[in-house]
C-alpha cells in the first residue's frame, strides 16, 4: 500500500494518506509530511521526540497531530525520519518520533509546508484499512 | 465541482442567489472568459459558505482573481457588523498581511538593461529568500515584541528607511491594538529570525520597467513615468503569521462549538468581534500585520543596498522611493455607508486589496486627490499594474479590488506542465532574468499557472472598482 498520494487543489497541496490500521495512518501522515519537506534518505534517527495530542473527533485528532508534526520543522528545525504511535485513544494520541536537527550541510528542504487546514479534512475506515484526506497551506 | 447556480447581473457581475443558510447573496466579479474557469472549482460554493456567517453585511463578495481557497475563497471580501458580527482567522488567511510594495528609482530602462545580471545576482545574494529563509537579524524576544507593536516604525527607528516611507503604507505601517501577549511562544519562536526575509512560494522581488501609462495625471502624482525602473516586493508575515492563524483556528474551532455557531466548513471558525476571543485574535492579527510591514520595510532597504552595490552608486543617485505598500490578507475595522447609514464594519480581505477613493480620510495628503494606489502583481515575469481606488469600490465592495492574477493550475498541474522545459530559459527569452532559491518554485509558478492579469485588471477597471494608472513589465525576478 502506498502510504500517501497527492491530489490537486488550486492553490495548495492535498494529500490522501492510507494505513493498514489507524496507528499506521497517523505514522504514514507524519512520513508523508517529511517525505515532502525533505529527502528522508539523508535524515537519520538520532534522537527522539515525544508527541501527545488531543482531539474532539478523529479528524480533529489528525489535524492536531499534523500540527505538532509540522511544528517539529517549522518551529524547532527538526526533521522526522520515522514515527511510532504508542497510544491511541478516541481523543488522545501519543507517539514517539525519531529524527535529527536540520543541518544545512546535510539536508535539503525541498518544499515548505506551512500549515494544515480543516478544509474538507476527512478520516474514514475502508475495507482495506484507513484513509485520510487533508489539505495543506504551502 | 460546484453545484452553485450563478445568475448574471451585468457585464462584470454574477450573483450567487441567497439559498438555505445564506444570510446575504454573493456577488462574483468576472468576465465571460474568467467565469468559465471559476465555475470549475469550489470557489463559488465558498462564496456561499461565507454568506452564512453571522453579522455579514450586504454581500459575500469575490474578485475576478478568485480561486479555491480553504474556508474563504482566495479573492474573497466580506464585511461584518461590529455588533453581532464575527471575525474569522481563516478569512484573513495564514499569511497575515501578505502584501506588496512598489518602489520607483531614478534609473532608466537603458541604464539597467546591460547590468541586469549583476543586479539580479546582487539582490539574490543580499536579500534572504527561499524555503525557511532566515535573516541577517536574530531578534531577542523583547525586540521581537517591539516589532509586533510598532511594525514598520520599528524598522525605520532601527535604520531601515526613513519616516517619509511610513506615510506611503496602509495605516502608516502599524495597526493599532497589537498586543504581543496574544501571540503564542511558538509564533514568537518562528518569528525570531525571519524578519527581513522574502520566504518561498509565490513571494518575490521583481525589477520592473514602466511600460505603459493609462492615466498621465495620476501617474505623475504617483511619481511614475514610462521607462523608469521600479521594484515590486511581495511578502508577508512569514512563519509568525502562519502560527498566529493556526493557533487561533485551533482555539476558535472549539469556541464556535461552545457558542453554537454552525459552520459549513470548520476552516471558517470564528468568534464574535466584540467577544474576548474575537478581540484577542484581532490583537494577535495586528501583531502579525505589523511584523509583515517591518519585514517589507527591511526588504526594501536591502533591495536598495543591493542595487547600489551592483551599480556602484549611492542612495541619492538611485533615488529609491516608496510609492505605496498594500495588504491583501487582512481584516480591518473601517467605516462604510450601508444603505445610507454609516456603519463600523470588520472588513475581511482574503486575497483582495483595499481600494479607497480620492478624498478618503485614511489616505496620506499626497494621495488625497488621486485615490489610494493599488498594486497588483502579475504572474512570474509578467509585470504588475498600478491602479487607484474609486468611489464605486466604496459603494459596491467595501472599498476593495483584486489582488493579483489568481491561480488556475494547481501546483502539481503546473509542475506537470513544465516537465522537460527550462523555465529559466523561457523566461530569459521573454526578457526576464529569474533566480530562485528552490528548484521546484519556478515550475510551480509558470505563467500559465495563473489567470491572465490583463483580463483580471480589465474587469476591476471595467466594473469601476479601481482605475488603471500604469502597467509595468518585469525584467528581473528573485523567487523564494
Amino acid at each position: 500500500m502506498k502510504p500517501y498520494q497527492t491530489f490537486d487543489h488550486t492553490a495548495d497541496l492535498g494529500l490522501v494518506i492510507r494505513g493498514a490500521s489507524e496507528e499506521d495512518l497517523f505514522a504514514n501522515a507524519a512520513f508523508a509530511v517529511f517525505d515532502i519537506i525533505t529527502d528522508l534518505g539523508h535524515v537519520e534517527s538520532r534522537d527522539t521526540r515525544r508527541i501527545v495530542v488531543e482531539g474532539d473527533s478523529p479528524e480533529d485528532l489528525l489535524i492536531n497531530f499534523i500540527r505538532e508534526i509540522l511544528y517539529l520543522y517549522n518551529g524547532e528545525r527538526w526533521l522526522l525520519k520515522e514515527l511510532r504511535v504508542t497510544k491511541l485513544g478516541e481523543r488522545v494520541l501519543e507517539a514517539e518520533a525519531r529524527g535529527e536537527p536540520f543541518d544545512g550541510q546535510k539536508h535539503e528542504i525541498c518544499k515548505e509546508i506551512k500549515a494544515v487546514t480543516y478544509h474538507q479534512a476527512q478520516i474514514r475506515k475502508t475495507p482495506d484499512g484507513w484513509t485520510a484526506r487533508v489539505i495543506f497551506d504551502v | 465541482m460546484s453545484e452553485i447556480k450563478l445568475r448574471r447581473l451585468d457585464e462584470y457581475r454574477w450573483e450567487v442567489p441567497r439559498e438555505g443558510a445564506m444570510r446575504v447573496p454573493g456577488i462574483i466579479y468576472g468576465s465571460d472568459r474568467l467565469m468559465k474557469a471559476m465555475g470549475k472549482d469550489e470557489s463559488p460554493k465558498q462564496v456561499a459558505n461565507v454568506a452564512q456567517l453571522p453579522g455579514i453585511v450586504k454581500h459575500s463578495l469575490a474578485m475576478p482573481d478568485m480561486h479555491w481557497g480553504y474556508g474563504f475563497p482566495i479573492g474573497g471580501v466580506a464585511a461584518f457588523d461590529l455588533d453581532g458580527g464575527i471575525i474569522s482567522p481563516g478569512g484573513v488567511g495564514y499569511d497575515i498581511n501578505c502584501g506588496c510594495r512598489l518602489m520607483m528609482t531614478n534609473l532608466h530602462r537603458e541604464e539597467v538593461h546591460p547590468q541586469m545580471a549583476k543586479i539580479v545576482n546582487a539582490l539574490f545574494q543580499h536579500v534572504p529568500s527561499g524555503v525557511g529563509s532566515r535573516g541577517a537579524l536574530k531578534l531577542a524576544r523583547s525586540d521581537e515584541k517591539r516589532v509586533l507593536v510598532e511594525g514598520a516604525r520599528w524598522a525605520v527607528k532601527n535604520g531601515y528607511g526613513s519616516d517619509a516611507d511610513l506615510e506611503s503604507m496602509e495605516d502608516g505601517g502599524c495597526l493599532p491594538g497589537a498586543d504581543p501577549e496574544a501571540v503564542s511562544e511558538r509564533a514568537l519562536e518562528r518569528g525570531k529570525d525571519q524578519v527581513g526575509t522574502l520566504g518561498s512560494g509565490n513571494h518575490f522581488l521583481e525589477v520592473e520597467v514602466v511600460e505603459e501609462i493609462f492615466d498621465k495625471n495620476v501617474a505623475s502624482a504617483l511619481g511614475i513615468e514610462v521607462g523608469q525602473v521600479a521594484v515590486m516586493v511581495h511578502s508577508g508575515s512569514r512563519g509568525l503569521g502562519h502560527q498566529v492563524c493556526d493557533d487561533y483556528l485551533a482555539k476558535l474551532v472549539k469556541h464556535v462549538e461552545k457558542i453554537g455557531i454552525s459552520l459549513p466548513d470548520r476552516q471558517l471558525a470564528c468568534a464574535y468581534i466584540q467577544s474576548p476571543e474575537g478581540r484577542q485574535y484581532l490583537s494577535a492579527m495586528a501583531c502579525a500585520a505589523n511584523y509583515a510591514w517591518a519585514n517589507r520595510q527591511m526588504l526594501m532597504h536591502w533591495t536598495g543596498e543591493a542595487i547600489e552595490q551592483a551599480l556602484g552608486m549611492g542612495p541619492r543617485d538611485l533615488g529609491m522611493r516608496l510609492v505605496y505598500d498594500v495588504c491583501h490578507n487582512i481584516a480591518k475595522i473601517e467605516e462604510h455607508v450601508v444603505d445610507g447609514t454609516t456603519m463600523t464594519l470588520c472588513v475581511h480581505r482574503k486575497g483582495a486589496t483595499r481600494a479607497f477613493p480620492p478624498g478618503h480620510p485614511a489616505l496620506p495628503a499626497k494621495y488625497r486627490k488621486t485615490g489610494q494606489p493599488v498594486l497588483i502583481p502579475g504572474d512570474m515575469g509578467t509585470g504588475s499594474y498600478v491602479l487607484v481606488g474609486t468611489q464605486k469600490a466604496m459603494e459596491e465592495t467595501f472599498g476593495s479590488t483584486c489582488h493579483g492574477a489568481g491561480r488556475v493550475l494547481s501546483r502539481a498541474a503546473a509542475i506537470k506542465a513544465s516537465r522537460g522545459r527550462s523555465i529559466r530559459r523561457e523566461m530569459e527569452e521573454r526578457g526576464v532574468l529569474v533566480m530562485s532559491a528552490a528548484k521546484g518554485t519556478l515550475a510551480e509558478e509558470i505563467p500559465e499557472a495563473y489567470k491572465d492579469i490583463d483580463e483580471v485588471v480589465n474587469v476591476v477597471h471595467g466594473a469601476g472598482l479601481s482605475r488603471k494608472v500604469a502597467r509595468l513589465r518585469a525584467v528581473g525576478c528573485i523567487k523564494g
